[in-house]
């Protein structure tokens, strides 16, 4: 079945960021009422797709709404970036999952987000401040033409460090440079809490392991039931193995196997590769001769290796 | 009058099930039992003695009248068979492929003290499938009443209980998390074994009845346990979440890439359709050399779909030796079958990487049986000095699964001490009008013990909410009182019963 009664996963709002980064708010008053900080979803874009995870960049109890921040990095996103419309509707959305990010005891905390992962920390810092913490965030983009949300997080945020990549906007730095400014400018931070690409979380944590700041990482492993049922999300903190899914998707990251994670990230990248390389040619083609004679052209056509931003670059902004 | 049927006036041998060839059927998903013609059918029934024991019925966890449906169906009456079958089991289809019959019916059958036993199971299958191509459906006149229950889980348990309350006239609501119903019998077990379109006729039944079905739902963070008796205007709820946390071995190489769970890979070939891939979106790791690790029923599963995907070699590699082997013996024999190589008394001490991440092999041990353990199976000792190393590229691990946490971290409902939900011989949980039954009470265990759960706890239900069932004998009956109601109280006229 398509849809359930509580909702038909209907796609309210559409914005794009960049040619690569977009936003979706989707209709589901339950899940607006239900989600916290921290958590994620689960979507199926059709029938036959398959099921990725997606952190809640932001929900509306008042519209009834959660938002999803996405960039278009492999055939499943790339084609919710061309289907998902206002006024379409996923096939499926469960969430909201994963344990919420305590966000009640710190008094100062530094937020993180590197690219992509500018959206989920945002609901994680609005999340501290309202529990009346001092709340400074750090965002980092590769260039100014790939910001968004600036004014967001001024607006729910003690101090705002932007950083990009070339200076174009903000300081020029990485993402562990505005880390040391905020670490310099404060000696009493109490948590450090970073969501971006792996090698990003990574880097935040080494930069305040001598320091002792406790520094809470929202990994991102492949999922597919996203329920605890099939182990598929493991990662290693410590000496321990928990699934991400239901012990997560916030663990320590300084405890945090980010080798390990990478490495399991990359089970399928010759699939991946190959299934976006398929969609992009039939998109290409249905443009160029239409869908009925899409079949026969597909057999004799070139593969062109197409450039897919790395996923694991420090700050890919989108 | 009939001549009285005698053991030795019944026919000898058990009719023999079509099945598709090893070879052949080691390729495809269609199913591997071709299922019974009428003709074999009748013929099978015959051999039933019709005894007085009726061991049968105690055999099976949820007492169906097995001479009564077998009888009917002598008498070439299937609609009768079916509605008999019924009464207790709403699912015949789907039970008379997976119950492990010879541990159950089967196992205590008269005729089967002396010749083969009668195949109960494939007889409840036939009846079960006619009914589906009929488009039988029993749906009684039922008065609703004014309670609502919710199921948690859209699995065996949840569909037995959702069926008996329905029938009590509850307006019943099932929830599931994942995108389609049907629980371990969807994602689990494969098409060769259970098709989907079984189980999706069997939940249509259930529709009929008037039980909605609400997936993409995950109940424990879209809205709690409590919330549902306490502003969702349920009355009470029965939670049959499964127990599918699956367990890894934690040997070193455990996270490489190459090495999953039973339950991941056969959800992404029986559920996500991976096998179909790219057609289905979702990924199919398929190995040339396969190694699952377990003998029971996942572990057969999962190395009957490894040569249905194309490996050339699938190896079951299990501590203990055959007979103590879980599985059911239909599917350890067609696993030979089809050309699994066993490797019995092995286990696995380490997966071996490649140097890029990748599974390359397994390192075992030989093991011999030594003194019995806590479950009574004697426990095995590795022999020194044995170990060996072998070649493999995907090593799947089916040894068991462990609680799922979502109930426990989201509800006041008191675990045990091993994080399964704590339930009374009613199976009443902590929390009052909540009930819970199947693999999440009793740790994994077979599709019809949880179907048996989900029909007691249905009881339980029952009488929680105050519905008279007529199925009980109440105490004290017969001396002035019907039903356990007083009948000098004269409001019996406006009690449900169901």
């Amino acid at each position: 079945m398509k849809a359930n009664a509580m909702s038909n996963f209907e796609i309210v709002t559409r914005e794009d960021f960049s040619d690569v980064t977009y936003l979706l708010e989707v209709r589901h008053p339950l899940m607006s009422k239900a989600a916290k900080p921290g958590q994620f979803v689960i979507v199926m874009l059709n029938e036959h797709g398959e099921r990725i995870p997606l952190t809640i960049a932001d929900f509306d109890i008042k519209k009834g709404t959660i938002t999803l921040v996405i960039q278009a990095v492999g055939k499943t996103t790339r084609q919710m970036q061309q289907e998902c419309r206002v006024g379409t509707s996923l096939y499926g959305m469960v969430g909201p999952m994963g344990i919420p990010s305590p966000t009640s005891h710190a008094k100062k905390v530094v937020c993180v987000g590197g690219g992509l992962g500018v959206a989920p920390i945002f609901p994680q810092a609005r999340g501290f401040k309202q529990a009346g913490a001092y709340v400074i965030a750090v965002l980092g983009f590769r260039n100014k033409d790939l910001v968004f949300w600036e004014d967001k997080f001024k607006d729910c945020c003690d101090e705002l460090i932007l950083c990009t990549n070339d200076g174009s906007a903000g300081m020029k730095g990485m993402i562990t440079d505005g880390i040391r400014v905020a670490m310099e400018g404060h000696s009493d931070i109490d948590e450090v809490v970073a969501i971006g690409p792996p090698v990003m979380m990574k880097a935040c944590a080494d930069a305040t392991r001598a320091a002792k700041i406790k520094t809470m990482v929202s990994v991102n492993p492949i999922m597919v039931d996203g329920t605890g049922m099939c182990g598929g999300c493991r990662v290693k903190v410590g000496d321990q193995v928990k699934f991400a899914c239901v012990d997560g998707p916030d663990f320590d990251g300084h405890l945090v196997d980010f080798d390990d994670l990478m490495l399991r990230l990359s089970r399928y990248t010759k699939v991946e590769k190959d299934a976006h390389e398929r969609w992009s040619d039939s998109c290409r083609m249905t443009k160029q001769v239409g869908a009925s004679a899409l079949h026969e052209l597909k057999r004799g056509a070139q593969k062109e290796l197409l450039e897919l931003p790395d996923p694991f670059e420090e700050a890919p902004g989108g | 009058m009939a001549k009285k049927k005698t053991i030795r006036s019944i026919p000898q041998e058990r009719t023999p099930m079509r099945e598709q060839d090893p070879q052949v059927r080691a390729k495809n998903f269609e199913e591997v039992a071709c299922g019974y013609s009428l003709d074999d059918a009748l013929r099978e029934s015959e051999r039933c003695l019709m005894c007085p024991d009726q061991p049968c019925v105690s055999g099976c966890p949820v007492g169906i009248n097995i001479p009564g449906f077998i009888q009917k169906l002598g008498e070439k009456n299937l609609r009768g068979a079916y509605d008999i079958l019924t009464d207790t089991n709403l699912l015949p289809s789907i039970c008379g492929r997976v119950c492990p019959q010879e541990n159950q019916c089967e196992g205590v059958c008269t005729v089967g003290d002396s010749l083969e036993a009668v195949a109960i199971g494939r007889l409840e299958r036939f009846v079960g499938d006619t009914a589906i191509k009929e488009g039988w459906v029993n749906i009684p006149y039922i008065e609703p009443n004014r309670f609502r229950v919710g199921i948690v889980g859209s699995g065996p348990a949840g569909m037995a209980c959702a069926a008996d309350m329905a029938k009590a006239g509850c307006d019943v609501t099932v929830y599931e998390a994942f995108h389609q119903a049907g629980g371990v019998l969807k994602y689990g077990i494969p098409d060769f074994r259970l098709p989907n379109e079984v189980i999706d006729a069997e939940i249509n039944n259930l529709k009929k009845f008037g039980v909605k079905f609400e997936c993409n739902t995950l109940v424990g963070r879209l809205f709690t346990i409590e919330q549902m008796l306490d502003e969702m205007g349920f009355h009470a709820v029965f939670v049959g979440v499964g127990a599918g946390y699956p367990t890894m071995l934690n040997i070193p190489g455990d996270s490489l890439n190459g090495v999953l769970s039973a339950n991941e890979m056969l959800t992404r070939c029986n559920l996500m359709r991976g096998r179909d891939f790219p057609n289905f979106d979702t990924p199919q790791p398929i190995g040339r050399r396969v190694a699952v690790v377990g003998a029971g029923n996942t572990a057969m599963d999962a190395t009957r779909v490894s040569l249905r995907l194309g490996s050339e070699k699938v190896y079951c590699v299990y501590r203990r030796s055959r007979t103590e082997a879980p599985a059911r013996a239909e599917e350890v024999h067609h696993a030979e079958q089809e050309g699994v190589e066993f490797h019995w008394l092995t286990a696995p001490v380490a997966v071996l990487d490649d140097g890029k991440g990748n599974v390359r092999g397994m390192r075992c041990v030989r093991m011999e049986l030594g003194e019995p353990d806590d479950s009574g199976r004697r426990r095995p000792v590795p022999v020194a000095g044995s170990e060996f190393d072998f070649e493999a590229d995907l090593i799947i691990y089916a040894i068991g699964t462990n609680a799922n946490p979502i109930m426990g971290q989201t509800s006041k409902l008191k675990l045990n001490k091993w994080g399964y939900i704590g339930a009374d011989e009613n199976l009443a949980t902590s929390v009052a009008g909540v009930f819970a039954g199947g693999d999440i009470v009793t740790g994994a265990a077979t599709v019809i013990e949880a179907m048996g759960a989900g029909r007691k706890a249905a009881r339980s239900m029952k009488a929680y909410l105050g519905i008279r069932d007529s199925a009980l004998a109440y105490s004290g009956d017969g001396a002035g009182t019907l039903f356990g109601i007083d009948m000098h109280e004269r409001n019996f006229a406006r009690v449900r019963i169901a």
